[in-house]
This record gives C-alpha cells, structure tokens and sequence, in this order.
C-alpha cells in the first residue's frame, strides 16, 4: 500500500492534534529513536491519534527501566516500544566467548524478558517490542543456517524464542521487523551510513511502515479491529459471472487464471479460521449465487463458510446494512470487497464508517495487496475469542450454533439473558393475542384468544397473568411467552402457556414454568395444576411439564406442590427490561 | 547545474516546510531547523531525488550546499 513519505509524516507534526484522542506512548531503544518517534506521531495523525510520545535518549533502555522514578514511568504510558537493533545485537555476539555462542540468543532473550519484567513491575504499559531483522554475517556461508554457533542461527532462533516469551507475557506485542524486512529486503531497510552516523537502525523511508506496524499493534490492543468481511461473487470471489456463465462456467479451481481466486478464497478461509466472519453480498439471484458453494468441486468456500448470505437485486448498502444488523457489529468493523469500482464508491458514499479496500485491477494482485493493507491484527488470539466469534455466527445461525457447541451450559450463560416476568397491559394485547392465534408448536392447551378477550381476562380477578419477555447480549427478543392462570378452588389452573419457538431450549421454559409456580405461591396456592391437550403440531411439549418438576395425574394434568417444587435451574436473570 | 539547484529547492521546502532557497554557500547555520535529526531527513530526501546515495565519508565531510550539489552532479543517474 502506498504509505505518506517520512517528509509528509514529519510536517503533520505542525497540525492540530487537540481533538485526537491521546494515547502516551514511550519509545526505548539501543540505538537511536527520534526519527521512529517523529514517523509514529506523524501517522498517528493520519489514523486519528494523538501519540503523546517520551522519547527517550540513546542506549538508555536499563537505565529507564530500572529506576522507578524515570521519566518512562512518570510518563505515564500506556505503550512502551522497546526498540532493539540487530547491528547492537551483532557487536554483543562478537564479544561472546565461541564456546558460549550456542547460548547467545537464550541469553539475549532473557535480557529483554528481564527488560519486559522490569517494564511491568513499575507500570501499567503495554509493551511493544521490536523483534531482530535478520542480518547474515555469511561467515559460514550457507552452511550458517544449519550451524548453532552462527549469528544467522543464534538471530532465527533469538526471533522465535521472543515470539515464545511474549505469549507468557500477556502485555508484549511483537512488532515484527523481521516480517518487515522480508516483505521489503535488506537494502530497504537499512542504511549502512545511517546507522554508523547517527547509529539510525533503519531508513527514513521505511520508517512509515514501521510506524504504521507498532500503531496497528495500537490500535488493536485498543480494541479497533475487524470482525467481518463482506465478499462480493463475480469476479471477485470467482472469474466470470455465474448468472451468465454458470457454475461449470466460472474461473476458480487449480488450473490456469481460476488459481488466482482459489488462492484468494483459500487466504479467506484462514480469515474465517482466525474468527473473521464471512459474509456475500452481492447482486445475483439467491439461487444461482449460492450454486457455486453447493455444487462447484473446487470452491473452498462452502456456504458454511458464510455467516449471512444476500444475493438480490437491492443496492449493496441497504443489504450492508442489513448484515450489519444481523450480525450486531459496528459499521467500523466491518471490510467490503468488491471488484467493482462503482459499487465500491456508491457503498463507501453511503456508509462512511465501512472499510472499502481499492481492490487492484489483476485478481491474482488480491492476496498480496490486502496482505498489505494489514487490515486484520489482532491483539490477542485465545479460546476465547474464538467463542465469541462462534456467538456472532450464532446470531445469524443460532440454531445450527446450539448444535455444535460441546458445553450448552456455558454458551447459555454466555448469553447473558435477561427476562422479565409482568401481567398483561394494556400496552401489549396486542401481541398476547397475536401470540395465542399463531403459536401452535410450543402451545399447551392451544386455546386462542382475540384482543378483546385477552383484555376482558386481564382485568378479570379470576385469572393471574403473565407476559414474558426475553433479551440477550445480542439483542432483544420482545415479548415471546404469555401464561394464563385460572383461580380455582384448590389450585392455579394453567388455561395457556405458551411460548415463540424462537428462544426455544435457553432456559425460557424453565424460566416461565419457575416463575408460574413461585406466583402461585406467593398468591397463597399449594397446587399449579397444567393440563397438556394434544393437537397435530403441539407434540414437543407433550412432556414438559414432568420434565420441568410438575407430577402427572394420570390424565394429561401435572400438578406442581407449590410449597415443595424443585425450581429449574437456568441461566436467566430476572430483571426490568 | 541551476537545474539541480531547482530541485534540491524544492526538497529543501518538503523537508522543512517552508520555502527555501539555497545556494552554493547555504550551510546549516542558515537554516533554524537544520540540525543532525533533520539533516538526515535531507539526506534520505535529496538521495531519493536523485537517485543516488552518498557516501559517509561524502555525507559527513560536506561543508555547505555548494559541495552537495557537486557530489550529486557528479553521481547522478537521472
């Protein structure tokens, strides 16, 4: 991607950063920093940051550390980039005895993990550390690589040793010189003039890079990263339009120019891997869009894949918007890839907050040109995370989700659900109403009720009523359940309980069945008395109420012993919605 | 050679964001931002001008623009 020259960087230090928010950040390092710190503060800016940045002086990364008062504490930082170069690296190599060099990068390595304890104990920091650009000596020649004693060797093994550490170290970002290095060369990044002179590990104009490199560190660990990815189909996903062409018709596939979109969808697959969501949106109809992922034999993405599927005729943004709402994200989180310019604008023109990439002209420039963009860091990668990328998937395919996951308990306590338990209003006859009228599956007595009638019964005293509703971290569920109870001489007789089939198996059942028995308690009942009429539709809860606590009779009523009930555990928490 | 002048002008105004006019005997002393971090800046700005690289003993014992812009007519590819 194209970066703003260090030049351009420099000058916006002359803008006005007052309504950035301000993010401290101090810069250690064993060689010099200021132009690292001029670079990160001037893209900064282009990023919408205010690095308010310590800069510390040449070669002073014990004495900053370990003094307790030193300016890097008392800066308050949030980050602290620990800048090591492979030129101090090389010095205290050649100053290591020959018989001590197969150690040298467990010893180096402990040195900066002991900068990393330092850091640590006296802040609050994040650290950021940079790792070693690989610089071969070439003493042994090739034969280096496979040689222990070697500073190409001991360098390799120094950069994955530290990548090991830092996973201990829940506070270390690596920023990966080394990675940078190989993607631009040797000669890119270093000045050998530069670095004997002002002892600068790097060139100016590579400094963008690095400094976009440590404020995506940043900005993910600040939380602004991406969840989702909304994949237009023809020419994008696959050569060729499928409306036209057919799914036999379309480049994709090992041989020839479809190996450009295979390499591109297996690099999406990984995204998917790591907990990016997928999404299509594109404009086709549904049947011949979702073809290729059913039927073709060398798609990698399978409809599995994708999280929301929109293949229609509207504009993109609507059906942006509406995935946006499915999945529940933020629009700011969101990346949209689409080979058409046009759409590309008209979605970047309507949705300000979306990333739309410039997706190259050549599709077998896709990969490379997103890799560089660096659009997807991330600031952590663990179980969980992978959760609650499986919960964002779930809102779109909850049920399919229920299915799959290995402890229900533990998803349904991840929901967070909150219910409320209240009598009939005025408010919501509607929808009570509604609700007896259509229900059919989760529907004990199946008795139907117009508007009115609910309303004659809500004011009536003979009944105790109930309406439930349900919402979770995802979003609200409304009202989904309502419960009629008639007062009865001996008992609380159930006339209705019902229940929408959309929040079926999340603990609302034995929510409504609890809650019936505790008010039929506290209205002063010993018995609830439910009665279960079989209809061709109602079959899954021909059981319920054994299942749930209440004792059969014999004769399709169960009765609960209000004083004595052994309430059903759930994860819901009664509460005002 | 008016030429190159021409051009390290303008590099002189991208690296200190003002405009500036050198000449053979502009030193550091003339310019108020023109210390060792900046001077590197320049050195990277003029050298991708150009297309060229100086040396270090070239980058460390030029006294004044005059000496610079005779290293760059003398070495430039473009």
């Amino acid at each position: 991607m194209n970066l703003p020259a260090f030049t351009e960087l420099k000058r916006n230090l002359k803008k006005d950063y007052s309504s950035l928010p301000v993010i401290k950040l101090g810069i250690i390092g064993d060689c010099a920093t200021q132009h690292i710190a001029v670079a990160l503060r001037g893209w900064g800016y282009e990023k919408g940051l205010n690095f308010d940045i310590f800069d510390s002086d040449y070669n002073q990364i014990d004495a900053q550390t370990m003094d307790p008062a030193s300016e890097l504490y008392t800066h308050g930082c949030a980050y602290v980039a620990v800048v090591n170069c492979t030129d101090k690296l090389y010095m205290r190599y050649c100053e290591t005895p020959l018989e001590n060099r197969k150690d040298f990068a467990q010893t180096v390595c402990e040195s900066i993990t002991a900068v990393w304890s330092r850091i640590s104990a006296n802040s609050k920091s994040r650290i950021i550390q940079f790792n070693f650009p690989v610089w071969d000596d070439r003493i042994f020649g090739d034969f280096g690589a496979k040689t222990v004693d070697s500073f190409v060797y001991q360098t390799r093994k120094l950069n994955c040793l530290l990548a090991e550490k830092s996973g201990e170290y829940k506070n270390v970002f690596i920023c990966d010189i080394e990675g940078i290095q190989s993607r631009v060369g040797e000669s890119a990044l270093r000045d050998n003039k530069m670095f004997c002179i002002a002892k600068m590990p790097f060139r100016t104009d590579i400094l963008p890079v690095i400094a976009k490199s440590v404020t995506d560190i940043v900005l993910s660990a600040e939380g602004k990263i991406k969840k989702c990815v909304v994949l237009d189909l023809d020419n994008t996903l696959w050569g060729g339009v499928v409306g036209d062409d057919g799914t036999d018709g379309i480049q994709i596939g090992e041989l020839g120019t479809g190996h450009a979109f295979t390499h591109f969808q297996l690099w999406l697959k990984e995204l998917k891997n790591r907990g990016i969501i997928l999404c299509v949106c594109s404009k086709n109809n549904e049947e011949n869009a979702k073809d290729p992922f059913i039927n073709h034999p060398e798609m990698v993405l399978r409809l599995e894949d994708i999280s929301v599927f929109v293949a229609n005729w509207q504009d993109k943004a609507g059906n942006i918007r509406y995935i946006r709402d499915v999945l529940n994200i933020g629009m700011d989180s969101m990346v949209f890839l689409d080979d058409n310019p046009f759409e590309r604008e008209a979605v970047r023109s309507l949705i300000p907050d979306i990333t739309v990439p410039e997706l190259p002209e050549n599709p077998e420039e896709y990969v490379d040109f997103l890799r560089a963009e660096g659009l997807f860091g991330t600031a952590s990668y663990s179980k969980e995370d992978h959760m609650r990328t499986d919960q964002y998937r779930a809102e779109a395919e909850r049920v399919s989700l229920q299915s799959k996951c290995t402890d229900y308990d533990d998803y349904l306590q991840s929901l967070e659900m909150v219910a409320e338990a209240k009598p009939f209003d005025t408010y919501h006859f509607p929808r009570i109403a509604q609700l007896t009228q259509r229900s059919n599956q989760f529907n004990l007595r199946t008795v139907r009720y117009t508007e009115q009638e609910i309303e004659d019964i809500a004011n009536d005293d003979n009944y105790i009523t109930l309406y439930f509703t349900l919402k979770d971290k995802f979003g609200d569920h409304g009202l989904i359940s309502a419960v009629i109870m008639e007062k009865r001489e001996d008992c609380l007789f159930v006339n209705t309980y019902l229940m929408s089939c959309r929040v079926l198996k999340r603990g609302m059942e034995e929510f409504i069945i609890n809650t019936m028995v505790e008010t039929a308690r506290d209205a002063g009942y010993k018995k609830v008395v439910g009665e279960y009429i079989k209809t061709p539709k109602n079959a899954m809860v021909a059981d319920i109420y054994e299942k749930l606590g209440f004792t059969p009779n014999g004769d399709n009523t169960f009765t609960a012993d209000t004083d004595n009930f052994k309430f059903n555990k759930t994860h819901i928490q009664k509460g005002d919605i | 050679m008016n030429e190159i002048y021409e051009r390290l002008n303008q590099v002189f105004a991208d690296v200190f964001d003002e405009d500036i006019t050198v000449n053979a005997s502009t030193t550091a002393d003339d310019i108020e931002d023109w210390d060792s971090l900046t001077h590197i800046t320049l050195i990277s700005a003029i050298e991708e001008e150009f297309g060229m690289k100086f040396s270090m003993k070239e980058v460390v014992g030029m006294n004044n623009v005059g000496e610079l812009a005779d290293i760059v007519a003398a070495r430039r590819k473009r």
